[in-house]
Parts: structure tokens; C-alpha cells; sequence
């Protein structure tokens, strides 16, 4: 095997390997992720849109690709990095390869990197941008990082606008339960286990685009409203923001997944910035300030909202802590039913423990009224 | 629960090695002592083990090595009075004595909190209806089954569930006496021999989940409910072998993640239920072919699995646990790998892990290798990777079965896919991984494998992949890319070599030339997320060293793999402290090792931990990562591991410190050693070395039988016999042949004498001696297996002054630097040598417990070039203290169906126990207690002796009827006490002679003990042989005592009549004379 293609960072690193995704030069941020299962949901999460992704787990494609696993309708990640690619899988549910499924989407995918080595150098250096060249042979390596650094940066992407849906989308939810109340989800770029969550717990949802105003919001009459996670920076989505803010005069119970926990943080006056190489993977300890409690937690982000920006006259206090690096995980107001995480209790990929919080909202919309 | 109102902590140890037992639980019990200490609380430890670190000093503040019973316990309790018990680190013997603690009512009577798990946890985990009806509760699936007390309630529950099922017996360790019933015969059967296994007499029945994926979760939960898994883990083998059978992956493999979340999901929601604070095991049955899955087994408790999944992860799981007991929570305890982070985290790995268990067929073939529910192997050794192939393969070199790789195959597969193949595959053995190659070098597909295995396509597609490189290597010319793939699949230089027929040292050169070395990449909990400081390393072929070379002067202390019967746990105590002391010498300290369960693969037991294979690539490898010229290597410690690379090493430029490669090829010559002796004046059994049977039978003839055969090469005394006449040399040289294809056989006069041990230190000029050891049994029975002595009780003046002489000059001319051993038989008043092995032996642990000498410390300054004299210490013997300390050998025969257990000079024992006390006969009550090998209190024994010993078993028969014995006999035996002038209770047929036969009576519960001495070369075909093999086997299945050796039986009758005057139960220091400043666990002076 001759290692023809190649992933090149804008500091200079190339790192080689072997194609084994679509045939096609890719570009975006490089970012890893540490689940060590979980590859399609992480390939097909919208959130991952203009990055690429580093899995840090060496074996990647030993189950195949299902059905079941499909966080949206398409792989939203630039490109993907390996170690080992097994286009064999054994699993009584998969119906593919992983690679096959990567070409038909067009997404590039390299193996036989050493990621560690490369994880190692995100760590030291945080995220880069970065080129994957299928067939890197014969191009001179200054030619090489040149492109990489013509790679926009996902600050100045609109990447929630491709992801999210066109219009207005009720889901039928059975069993269709009467007593069932009415949530509203604004799809910034939506994982569908959040959707499936809420749906098993008997609800009416209706997704809406993330273009859609408060007014719009409203008219729905609904019980409660989940914003929902996304790609890209946080502090392009003033739209949205601006939406929140009326939202939040209206009541209606809110809970907000990681872009949507970001925007609420915003719409309180708080600001947002960048992690030095964000949070991927589904082993992240959380902790309840108020109980002291700690939760594992499935984590995708790159932004997090400053902890000293939300001001306590708003009634609004950091819930929720992650214990590796101390920073904001989590919302909630002291006596509205109004609360975020920054992490995502839908798991996919990653520990269900979180799941509660849906629990917790549904119980603030059966109380609303 | 808090840490405020814990003070003292009472932590009860695992006791000896056992097959399913084993050094996992010395590593958890340290950690957990080293845990406490930083808590500030004072741990009391009991342990009956002397080869542990954690009996040393310093580990914990008080220890006590005393057997493990409810009364001894009691007495250390009333004695240090502690608040908390800790009883989930000393494994299913700690968590046994916990419920018996309690049930005797000791707990409530001192006030004695258990700590961790709650003892109706125990309860519900232990007990098979407890734990179905608790996870009902919980809406947790479990395999259909019930529990039955009987036979006849077994019979009725049969109609229940169909054929095939499990039989597990309750309060077993690793699964004894259970098993898969296919048949109704096999079904009564196995669950006879489970109702009597069970200490309640109970077993579980239930539907068989052959084929089905077997998964593990380590799991841990805290007092404020925040619960984490540390890992998951997979079996190749599917449901049907004991995990402690099973070659184990870590993480899992073919789950997708909603599989991997819903088994960790249920192992909260179980380790929640079960109120468990600290570390729990969970294993899982998961269909292969939909997400249908039942919890099979919950351990409340540190595990064999939980030391495997802390090795896996970097997580210390011991540590934590032990925190968690006294009032810790997870975020409150520092995650000591990254040093920024807390516990409360789950390990993401980069890298993927391979366990592969050790089994003793090697030294027991005639023993069912059937793999089932119950664990038969005694170690297990660990490999990481970058990907399966490569992990799997580096397993494979670390068993150490004769340089056995994955290529291996049984000349029994010879030619076209046969039967006997497809049975090996078929029917889980030792050897099913080879088998499975050898079907697919012949073309066997894969999925036709899995369907008669049950083994997920996957792992075997993984192995086709190897059988590809294999014919990729015969087939293509070498080119620096195929080497580098073959490489990075885990292929040695010389499985490279022999394919692609080259020398191994013609690739390593080949490697060197094309700059194809390993890397060594760290193991450090967070997949790279996080800075780590951990000095753990695995290598593999790939960009990036993180292993980078340190500066100024460093030691390789070569461990010593798997534990195996001949080469256990003491090996790793050596290993440890050898790598303490570099540290204390401001040595920089590396150590090689691939076991898992061992304190010497803890990450911070030395300066830098490299996990690998124990072969000469691996260990070159690190050399020359380390540096060559600034690392020097210590083999005295590592057993005969270490040992047998010493010459390679040395060859290869690497510089042995210690002693030299010419003292331990001078002592493993036979016939270089006999002319050193010679030379020195010392004498010796007479005897030679021959390869055809004439020669030994001329030998043999010249000085008279009985003789002492055995190969040439020698680990554990395998292949060792003694016999007694033509017809049986005859027959042993023809069998051996096999056994060592060109290496000669030895043929030694057999002198009937009391055997004597010494172990030394010596630095080439003066010789230390710490002491002296006496065996109970005489000469012949294998100085592992044999009771031992310190001090010597029964030697005259000369006879010490001669062993001291001896023992001097052999050291001085064999110029040995550091650690020695020497065995002696003392025949008809006269001293001859045996053996001598310059390197650490398995009583190194033993004597320096009870002499209060460092001695691999010293050993190892000696290896830096400290004279002893500069130590100071000097020639001779150490003041005898004035203790008995009494080492007694314990046996896992129950697990290993199809051994005969008779005391030969192969050795069979899996672990030792230590009795310490002022008297020899209290030390000899307490080491005969700790090892079960006490004579019962009154009933009956069965009597079966040899003619050959009739004469000296009448006084010890006469001994037994004034005891108050009922005595059973075989026929010849009944009439040698009917000669006393003593009624038997009733003689004995032989089998096949109609009934009550001799095995009737032990399964009918008639006899209590056994007493049966075996003559002459033992194989199953002779009549008389095969009569004592089913009493020996019976009596063991049955878990009464049985003596084979009249010797060890003489030491039972003397401890009984002794019992009256008891034994004092106190701290270790206490028995000693003179207190030498703590060493082992004191890293203060660094």
C-alpha cells in the first residue's frame, strides 16, 4: 500500500495515509473525537458541518452502517481520519460498509494515520484548519499547505443554514397520545435522537427552520419550545439570538441543546468563545453546581459560553460545570422553566444518562399550563 | 457515610495463589493500603500469603500474615479494634469471610462497619434467587433458571428449561465444580458435583446462551450516586467459557454504540440497584443476532476483570474503590494519570488490548483442556495495540509456551482440514485459537468457522488476515512496505523469518536498515485528550515516540509473565522490589512485563512501565529505545523468563548486571556443573546424562535404583520422576524422548534424605546467608510442593556448618552477584548439593518476611556494584530468629479434571501459604490451617498405602486409632491394622470389584481424609495406579484432605496434637527479633 493521500494542516503537518472514502479532495477544521463507538452518528451529526474529524479509536468500521444510526439524512463532516478502516463489518444490523456509505455522500475519508500522534498535535496546537488530498503524490508539500491555508475558517461559514430544515415539519408521533403536549423544535442543524427522545415520551413535535421568528414560534401554540444543537460559530446566529430573547418573555418553557444552550447564553447578554480544541467525545464528567452530582456526558462542540458573561440579575446561573476544564455546561433560571446543556443528553453516540432532562422539560410543559 | 468517622480499617487479603484467584488481588489490596494511607486512615491487613507486596512493610501499618479464618479475624479485630471492614479487595475468599464475619455475629459484636458493599448486596449478588428476583425488580432480563438444593428438585426443573444448560454452584471461586449439561446424564452428573462444590449447597440451573456474545462492564459508583463504567470488554471466546478462560478485548469490537450504551446503561442501572459503593463487575449475554441480551453475573467487588480493565485503561480502579469505601467521592479523588482531572470520568482508549488466559496443560496434558464454566487457567498475560491483529499476536509471544507464535499448529491437524481440527475448534480447548489458523491456511471460509465456534466473524476475519500476511511472506520478496504491514499486524522477527526464510536476526537487521522500528506510545486514560504524565507504555509500528529517552543511568528489571504453576506471584514480588531499589540507589527504574494482575505492572511501581512481550525482540526493542549504552539489564529476578534471556540480551551488546551469563550456563550444564562441584570438593548424587535407554539403564544399574530422571532442561520439575526399576527407566526414557527431542536425559541416584534449601546473597566475595529451610517431605516431592521450615529444625551442627561451607564456596566460585538458591538433600547424616539456580527463588519472599532481610534490595545494590560489606552485611549465616515460620504449598486440583495430585517432583502447587509463630508445632497448626490441609477433627479416613511405606506408617496409623479415628482400608492396608491389633470400620474394594469401593466411600461422605501413598512410575493403565488416581481425584472434587506423602501426613498428626496449647495471633513485626527500617513500600528517601 502507497500512501497517495494526505491531510495537511495549516501549520506546515502533513500526515499520509489512504484513501478509503469518496475519491475527492476535502477541506474544514480538523477536530477529534474520543467515543470509541459511534462513527455514524458522528459522521451524520449536522453539527460536525466544515469539520473534520479525527476518531481517536484505532478500529473504525467493524459493525457496518444501519438505519438506526443516522442522526440526519446525510454525513455532515468534511472528511474523516483513521488509523484502521475495516471494510468487512459483522453486526447482525448493518447493511453496509462504512466506506461505501462515505462515497456515496461524497465525503472524504483517509486511513493509516497516526492519529494519536495527530490528537497529540490538535492538543498542543488546537483546532486547524486543513486540505485531505486524495491523491497527494507528486504535489509539492508547499503547494499542499498553501491550500490549507486558503481554508475558510468555520467562524465565517453559514453552516446552520444548510443543515437546518426548509419548512415546517410535524412529526407523527406514535402512539399519537391526546393528552401528549406540543413541543416546538427549532432546527439549527437537529440530531433526530432528540426528536426521537421527545417522541417516546408521547409528544407532539413540530420542527421548524431556524429562520423562524418568535411570532412564527408562538403561533404554534406551544407547550414548550426545544432549540436545538448545530454547526458553525454561535456568535453568527444573531437572528436567532434576537429570537430566543422574545422567546424568553413569553414563558413558555425552553430547553436548549449546546448551539441551543449557546444561543440562550447569548440572548441572557453573555458572550461566547472558543475552546482551544473544543469537546468530542462521550466520556465528558459534568457536574450539578447545586448537587455536586457528576454525569457522563456525550459532548460536540466547539464554542462554549463564557462563564463570567451571564450576569445573576437576569435570574439565570451556571447549572452545570464541566469538572476537566471548569467551563460552562449548563443553564437554568431560578424560578422559570427555562434551562440549557451545553452537552447532549440525546447521547448518539455516547451514555443515555442524560436523558432525564427530558424528563425534566416535559414535566415544565405539563406545568406550564 | 464519610471519611470523617473511619479511623481504622481492617482489609482482608485473597489469601494463596489459586486458579481463580491469583496476583490480581495483591496489586488491588496495595493499591487500596497505599489508597487509605493518603486518606489518612490506618489500615490493618490480613493476609495468609507471605509472596505478596502487600504483607510487606510499609504497604499497610499493620499486617498480619495469618490464615483466614472467622476465629483468627476475630482476634486481630478484637485486638486492633478497627471501625470499617473492607472486604471487597481480597476477592471471593474476602467477601466469603465478610458474610461468615456477620453471620458469626464478630461484625456486631466489635462494631465493625463493612464498608463499600452492603452485606445484603453480597447477598443479592451471591445468591442466585436474591439476584434473579432483584433484577426482575429492576425490569433487568436474566436467563430462565431456578435454583435447587437437590437432586430431586434439579430432576423437576429440568422439565422446566431444555437441554442444554448451565450449572453454576453458589460461593465458588472461578466457577468450581460447575459445568454444561448436553445430556441427562451429564445433567446429574454435574450437578452432583456442584451441590457438593457449594458451601450451601446450592446451584443455579439455567437455559444455555452458547454462542451468544459475552460482554463485560467494570463498573464504579460513589455515596453520592455518580456512577461511571471504566470499560467494557468483549470475549472471543462466545457465552460457554468462563471469562477466566476466555481470550478478552478491550473495548469491545463488534457493538455498535446504541449495543455498547444499552449494556452500560443496564450495568448502572444494576450497580445502582445493588447499592454498591466502589467498583462492581458486570458481565452480559448479548445475542449476536438481534439487541435481545440477559445479565448473566454480578462480582460486588474488585476483580480478576477489574485489574485487567485497570491495566487496560490506566484507571486504577482498586485505588478508588478503596477511596470511594471510606466516604471518597469520584470527583473528589485526582485522577493520578493526568494529574489535572478527577476520577469521575470514563477512559476513552486509543489502542486496543488482548488478554489471553495461561492454562497448565503444558505441565499437565493428560488433564481435560476442555474449556468450559469452570477456570482452569492459573494467569493471564495482556498485550496492547493499534489494532487487533497486532495486540493478538503479541499475546500470543507472552504466554511463553516454547516460543509457541500464532504459526504453531499440532501434528495431530497434519494434511487436509480433519476431524480432530474441527473438535478443537468446536469444543472450546487451549489450543482452539491455533486451530482456527490452521483452518484457514487451508482454506476453510471464515463464516464456516463461526458457525461451528460461535465465534463472531469479525475476530475470525481478523485472523484471516494474518493468514494472508503469512502467504504474503512465503510468497513475495521482502520489501521494507510488506515488512512494515507485516509489523504493524504484530508479526515477530522470526515468524517473519521462518516465512520468509531469513534468520530473525537477518530481519531485525533488515528492520534497522530500512528505520523500521516500534514506537511506544502511552496508555493514559483520555485517548490524547489530556496531558498524561503516565510512564506506561505499549509499542507499535507507527509515526510518533512518546517514549523519548531520559538521561543518566537506568535498569531494566525483566519481569516474569504470566503466573504458571513453578513460576507464581513470588517472581513479581522480586521484580518489585528490585525496581524500588534502583529508585532508592537513584537508579532510573524501567520495567518489562506483560501480566496484568501484578503490582509490578502498576504504573507507578517504576520509573517507566513498558508492557510487552518477555522475548528477546520485545526486549531488545525497548533497550535500544532506552538506550543501550545508558540501560543496563537485571534477569535475576524475573524467574526463568528472565533467566533464559540472558544470553540473547548479553549477545546482543546489552550489559547484564547481576550475575554473568557464564555462572547461570555453568549452573544449567549438567555436565559443566558436575566437574564445578567436583572441582570444589562438594559432593553430589551420583548419576549422568544419557540420550538412549541402554546408557541409562548401565547408569542407572552402577548406582542403583531408585533413580531420578528427568530432561535435561528443567522449569518447575516438569517431566520429573522417580523410579524404581528397569521396566519403569525403561519406559520413562522412551516416553521422554518426545518430551525433549536431542537435550539429554538426566539420571541421578535418588537419595531418600531430608531436603534442605538455602537461599544467598553473594557479591562475589562474601556470601550472606539469611537462613536455612528444612522440607517436611523428604527429598522427591518438588521443593515448591514440599512444607518448609525456617529454621531448619532437625540439622546436627556439622550438618549446618557443612550447608553454610558449601553454600560459601559455591557462591564465591561461581561468582554470583546477587540472589542464590541451593537445594540440599541430607542422606544417612551426609550433605549433598542438588541444585543450584543463581537467581532469585520462590522462597526469596518467604525468607525475607521472616528475616526481616531486604534481600533482592541488597541483591540489586549488589547488581549496581554496593558490596555487601558496603551494606553491611557479611559472609555466613544470618542469627536465626526466634521464630517457626512454616511455607506450605496450596493446590487448585479441584479445578483441573483429570490431574492426579499425588506429591511427586513435578510441581503442582498453584500458590503457598505462610504459618508464622514461637513454636514449630503452633507455626505448623496455622500453616496447615491457611493451606486446608489439616486433618479433620474426628470422623473417619480412608487408608490406602503402598507396601513400600507400610512399614512406616504404623506408627502414624497407631497415632490416628489413639486420636479417635475410624479407620477405613483397602485390603492390604486393612490387614497391616488389623496387625495392630485395631478394627476397621469396613475394607475397601477396589473399583470394579463390586461395592462399597474406595470411591463410593469418599462420595458417600463416609471419610473426612484420605491417606494414599503411590510407588513406582505412574501411569493410568496400571491397575493399582488407577484405583488410587480415582481415590486422590475423588477426595479433591470432594474437598477433603488427602495425603500422599506420609511426611505431610506425620506433620497433620503432630499439629493435632498440639491443638490444645493453640497459637497466638499478632502482627508480623511482633514475631521478629530485629525490625529492619521499612523497605518495601517506603519511597520516602527518594
Amino acid at each position: 500500500m502507497t500512501s497517495r493521500a494526505a491531510l495537511v494542516l495549516e501549520d506546515g503537518s502533513i500526515f499520509r495515509g489512504e484513501s478509503f472514502g469518496a475519491p475527492i479532495d476535502g477541506e474544514g477544521e480538523v477536530v477529534f473525537n474520543t467515543c470509541m463507538t459511534g462513527y455514524q452518528e458522528i459522521a451524520t451529526d449536522p453539527s460536525y458541518g466544515g469539520q473534520i474529524v479525527t476518531l481517536t479509536y484505532p478500529l473504525i468500521g467493524n459493525y457496518g452502517i444501519a438505519h438506526a444510526h443516522e442522526e440526519s439524512r446525510r454525513p455532515w463532516i468534511a472528511g474523516l481520519i483513521v488509523r484502521e478502516y475495516y471494510a468487512d463489518p459483522s453486526n447482525w444490523n448493518s447493511h453496509g460498509a462504512l466506506g461505501p456509505f462515505l462515497q456515496r455522500h461524497g465525503i472524504p475519508a483517509f486511513q493509516g494515520i497516526d492519529t494519536r500522534a495527530l490528537t497529540r498535535h490538535l492538543r498542543a496546537r488546537g483546532t486547524l484548519r486543513a486540505v485531505m488530498v486524495s491523491d497527494a503524490v507528486g504535489i509539492p508539500d508547499a503547494e499542499l499547505v498553501a491550500r490549507a491555508r486558503r481554508v475558510t475558517p468555520l467562524s465565517e461559514k453559514d453552516l446552520v443554514a444548510q443543515a437546518t430544515i426548509v419548512k415546517t415539519v410535524e412529526w407523527q408521533v406514535e402512539p399519537a397520545s391526546a393528552a401528549g403536549k406540543h413541543v416546538v423544535v427549532v432546527d439549527c442543524g437537529i440530531k433526530e435522537n432528540i426528536l426521537r427522545s421527545l417522541a417516546r415520551r408521547g409528544v407532539r413535535i413540530t420542527e421548524v427552520p431556524f429562520t423562524a421568528s418568535a411570532a412564527d414560534v408562538l403561533a404554534l401554540r406551544p407547550d414548550g419550545i426545544v432549540v436545538s444543537n448545530g454547526p458553525g460559530d454561535p456568535a453568527r446566529l444573531t437572528d436567532c439570538v434576537a429570537t430566543m430573547s422574545a422567546l424568553l418573555t413569553s414563558r413558555v418553557p425552553i430547553m436548549g441543546i449546546c448551539l441551543g444552550h449557546q444561543i440562550l447564553g447569548q440572548a441572557l447578554g453573555g458572550t461566547t468563545s472558543r475552546l482551544p480544541f473544543g469537546h468530542h467525545g462521550g466520556n465528558h464528567p459534568v457536574q450539578d453546581t447545586r448537587t455536586g452530582r457528576v454525569h457522563i456526558t456525550s459532548q460536540n462542540h466547539e464554542f462554549q459560553v463564557d462563564p463570567d458573561s451571564i450576569d445573576p440579575k437576569t435570574g439565570f446561573y451556571v447549572s452545570q460545570i464541566n469538572l476537566n476544564d471548569r467551563s460552562v455546561e449548563g443553564l437554568a433560571h431560578e424560578s422559570w422553566p427555562v434551562f440549557s446543556v451545553q452537552y447532549h443528553p440525546e447521547g448518539a453516540p455516547g451514555p443515555q444518562d442524560n436523558q432525564n432532562l427530558f424528563d425534566r422539560f416535559i414535566s415544565h410543559c405539563e406545568k406550564a399550563q | 457515610m464519610n471519611a470523617g468517622n473511619v479511623r481504622k480499617v481492617l482489609v482482608i487479603g485473597s489469601g494463596p495463589i489459586v486458579i481463580g484467584q491469583a496476583a490480581e488481588f495483591d496489586y488491588a489490596g496495595t493499591q487500596a493500603c497505599k489508597a487509605l494511607r493518603e486518606e489518612g486512615i490506618t489500615s490493618v491487613l490480613v493476609n495468609s500469603n507471605p509472596a505478596t507486596i502487600m504483607t510487606d512493610p510499609g504497604v499497610a501499618d499493620v499486617v498480619y500474615v495469618e490464615p483466614l479464618t472467622v476465629e483468627v479475624i476475630e482476634r486481630i479485630i478484637a485486638r486492633e479494634r478497627p471501625d470499617g471492614l473492607l472486604p471487597t479487595l481480597g476477592g471471593q475468599t474476602g467477601l466469603n469471610l465478610a458474610v461468615e464475619l456477620s453471620d458469626a455475629g464478630v461484625l456486631d459484636r466489635h462494631n465493625v462497619r463493612l464498608l463499600g458493599t452492603p452485606l445484603e448486596t453480597i447477598r443479592n449478588a451471591e445468591d442466585r434467587d436474591l439476584f434473579k428476583r432483584l433484577l426482575q425488580s429492576i425490569d433487568e432480563p436474566v436467563p430462565p433458571s431456578g435454583t435447587v438444593q437437590s437432586l430431586a428438585e434439579a430432576q423437576t426443573l429440568r422439565q422446566e428449561i431444555p437441554l442444554p444448560l448451565v450449572i453454576r454452584p453458589a460461593f465458588t471461586l472461578g466457577g468450581t465444580g460447575g459445568g454444561i449439561a448436553r445430556t441427562e446424564e451429564e445433567y446429574v452428573r454435574i450437578v452432583e458435583r456442584g451441590l457438593q462444590a457449594s458451601p450451601i449447597h446450592q446451584v443455579l440451573i439455567e437455559r444455555s446462551l452458547e454462542g451468544w456474545k459475552e460482554i463485560e462492564y467494570e463498573v464504579m459508583r460513589d455515596s453520592a450516586d455518580t456512577c461511571i463504567t471504566v470499560c467494557n470488554m468483549e470475549n472471543f471466546d462466545p457465552m460457554g467459557v468462563h471469562t477466566g478462560d476466555s481470550i478478552v478485548v478491550a473495548p469491545s469490537q463488534t457493538l455498535s454504540d446504541k449495543e455498547y450504551q444499552m449494556l452500560r446503561s443496564a450495568a448502572l442501572k444494576i450497580i445502582r440497584a445493588l447499592r454498591i459503593e466502589g467498583g462492581c463487575n458486570i458481565q452480559l449475554a448479548l445475542d449476536p443476532n438481534s439487541s435481545n441480551y440477559y445479565v448473566i453475573e454480578v462480582n460486588p467487588r474488585v476483580s480478576r476483570s477489574s485489574a485487567l480493565a485497570s491495566k487496560a485503561t490506566g484507571y486504577p480502579i482498586a485505588r478508588v474503590a478503596a477511596k470511594i469505601a471510606v466516604g471518597r467521592r469520584l470527583d473528589e479523588i485526582a485522577n493520578a494519570v493526568t494529574k489535572k482531572t478527577s476520577a469521575a470520568f470514563e477512559p476513552a482508549l486509543d489502542y486496543c488490548v488482548v488478554k489471553i488466559p495461561r492454562w497448565p496443560f503444558d505441565k499437565f496434558p493428560s488433564g481435560d483442556h476442555t474449556l468450559g464454566t469452570q477456570m482452569k487457567a492459573t494467569g493471564e498475560v495482556m498485550a496492547i495495540d493499534r489494532n487487533f491483529e497486532a495486540a493478538l499476536q503479541k499475546a500470543v509471544r507472552s504466554l511463553e509456551i516454547g516460543g509457541r507464535s500464532l504459526a504453531w499448529e499440532s501434528p495431530a491437524w497434519r494434511g487436509p482440514v480433519n476431524d480432530r481440527l474441527w473438535d478443537q475448534i468446536e469444543r472450546a480447548t487451549d489450543v482452539r485459537l491455533w486451530a482456527i489458523m490452521a483452518a484457514l491456511r487451508r482454506d476453510v471460509e471464515p463464516v464456516e468457522i463461526c458457525r461451528r465456534s460461535g465465534i463472531d466473524p469479525w475476530f475470525v476475519r481478523r485472523l484471516q488476515r494474518l493468514v494472508y500476511m503469512e502467504r504474503r511472506l512465503l510468497a513475495e520478496s521482502l520489501t521494507p512496505e510488506l515488512l512494515r504491514e507485516a509489523k504493524r499486524l504484530g508479526f515477530s522477527d522470526v515468524q517473519v523469518g521462518t516465512l520468509a526464510d531469513r534468520l530473525p536476526e537477518q530481519v531485525r537487521e533488515a528492520r534497522d536498515q530500512w528505520n523500521l522500528r516500534p514506537v511506544y506510545k502511552m496508555v493514559d486514560t483520555c485517548a490524547a485528550e489530556f496531558e498524561a504524565a503516565t510512564p506506561y507504555f505499549y509499542s507499535t509500528y507507527e509515526e510518533e515516540n512518546e517514549a523519548l529517552p531520559d538521561t543518566g543511568a537506568a535498569a531494566l528489571v525483566i519481569g516474569s509473565g504470566p503466573i504458571r504453576i513453578g513460576q507464581g506471584i513470588e517472581f513479581d514480588y522480586c521484580s518489585v522490589h528490585s525496581a524500588w531499589a534502583l529508585q532508592q540507589a537513584g537508579v532510573q527504574s524501567l520495567m518489562v512485563n506483560s501480566n496484568p494482575e501484578t503490582v509490578s505492572t502498576d504504573f507507578d511501581t517504576s520509573d517507566r512501565l513498558y508492557f510487552e512481550p518477555l522475548d528477546e525482540e520485545s526486549v531488545r526493542d525497548v533497550l535500544e529505545n532506552e538506550g543501550l549504552s545508558r540501560t543496563s539489564v537485571i534477569t535475576q529476578f524475573g524467574g526463568q523468563t528472565a533467566i533464559n534471556l540472558a544470553e540473547p540480551l548479553a549477545h546482543a551488546g546489552a550489559t547484564l548486571i547481576g550475575s554473568d551469563v557464564e555462572a547461570i550456563d555453568l549452573a544449567e550444564d549438567r555436565r559443566r556443573f558436575e566437574d564445578f562441584l567436583a572441582h570444589l570438593g562438594i559432593p553430589q548424587p551420583p548419576g549422568g546424562a544419557v540420550t538412549k535407554v541402554e546408557d541409562a539403564l548401565v547408569i542407572a544399574e552402577n548406582i542403583g535404583y531408585p533413580v531420578l530422571v528427568r530432561p535435561s532442561y528443567v522449569l518447575g520439575g516438569r517431566a520429573m520422576e522417580i523410579v524404581y526399576n528397569a521396566d519403569e527407566l525403561v519406559r520413562y526414557v522412551t516416553a521422554a524422548s518426545d518430551v525433549s527431542q536431542k537435550k539429554p536425559i538426566l539420571v541421578d541416584k535418588y537419595l531418600e534424605g531430608r531436603e534442605v534449601e538455602v537461599d544467598a546473597i553473594c557479591d562475589g566475595d562474601d556470601v550472606l546467608i539469611p537462613g536455612i529451610m528444612e522440607h517436611i517431605e523428604r527429598a522427591g516431592v518438588h521443593s515448591g510442593d514440599s512444607i518448609a521450615v525456617y529454621p531448619a529444625q532437625n540439622l546436627s551442627p556439622e550438618q549446618e556448618a557443612a550447608l553454610i561451607d558449601y553454600t560459601v564456596r559455591i557462591g564465591r566460585a561461581l561468582q554470583v552477584k546477587g540472589l542464590m538458591n541451593v537445594q540440599y538433600v541430607v542422606f544417612q547424616g551426609q550433605v549433598y548439593v542438588l541444585e543450584v539456580n543463581p537467581r532469585a527463588s520462590r522462597t526469596v519472599p518467604f525468607l525475607s518476611k521472616v528475616t526481616a532481610i531486604p534481600m533482592v534490595r541488597i541483591a540489586t545494590w549488589i547488581a549496581l556494584g554496593r558490596s555487601l560489606q558496603a551494606q553491611g552485611y557479611h559472609t555466613g549465616l544470618w542469627p536465626k530468629q526466634s521464630l517457626v515460620a512454616i511455607k506450605a504449598p496450596v493446590f487448585s486440583m479441584a479445578k483441573l479434571v483429570g490431574v492426579d495430585t499425588y506429591l511427586g517432583p513435578e510441581m503442582k502447587s498453584t500458590g503457598e501459604v505462610m504459618g508464622i509463630d514461637r513454636t514449630y508445632l503452633a507455626a505448623l497448626t496455622k500453616a496447615l490451617l491457611a493451606s486446608r490441609a489439616s486433618l479433620p477433627k474426628d470422623g473417619n479416613l480412608l487408608l490406602s498405602i503402598a507396601d513400600r511405606d507400610k512399614p512406616e506408617a504404623l506408627p502414624l496409623i497407631r497415632r490416628l486409632t489413639e486420636l479417635g479415628f475410624g479407620l477405613y482400608a483397602t485390603a492390604g492396608t486393612a490387614r497391616l491394622i488389623e496387625g495392630l491389633g485395631v478394627s476397621v470400620l469396613g475394607v475397601a474394594r477396589k473399583l470394579r470389584e463390586g461395592h462399597p469401593n474406595v470411591v463410593d466411600l469418599i462420595e458417600q461422605g463416609r471419610v473426612q481424609g484420605v491417606v494414599n501413598t503411590v510407588t513406582g512410575i505412574r501411569t493410568p493403565t496400571q491397575d493399582g495406579y488407577a484405583d488410587g488416581f480415582d481415590i486422590r481425584r475423588t477426595a479433591t472434587e470432594r474437598g477433603i484432605a488427602c495425603y500422599t506423602s506420609l511426611d505431610t501426613l506425620r506433620a497433620a498428626i503432630e499439629a493435632i496434637d498440639d491443638s490444645e496449647r493453640g497459637y497466638s495471633v499478632v502482627p508480623l513485626v511482633e514475631y521478629l527479633d530485629s525490625v529492619e527500617p521499612a523497605t518495601a513500600g517506603d519511597r520516602s528517601s527518594r
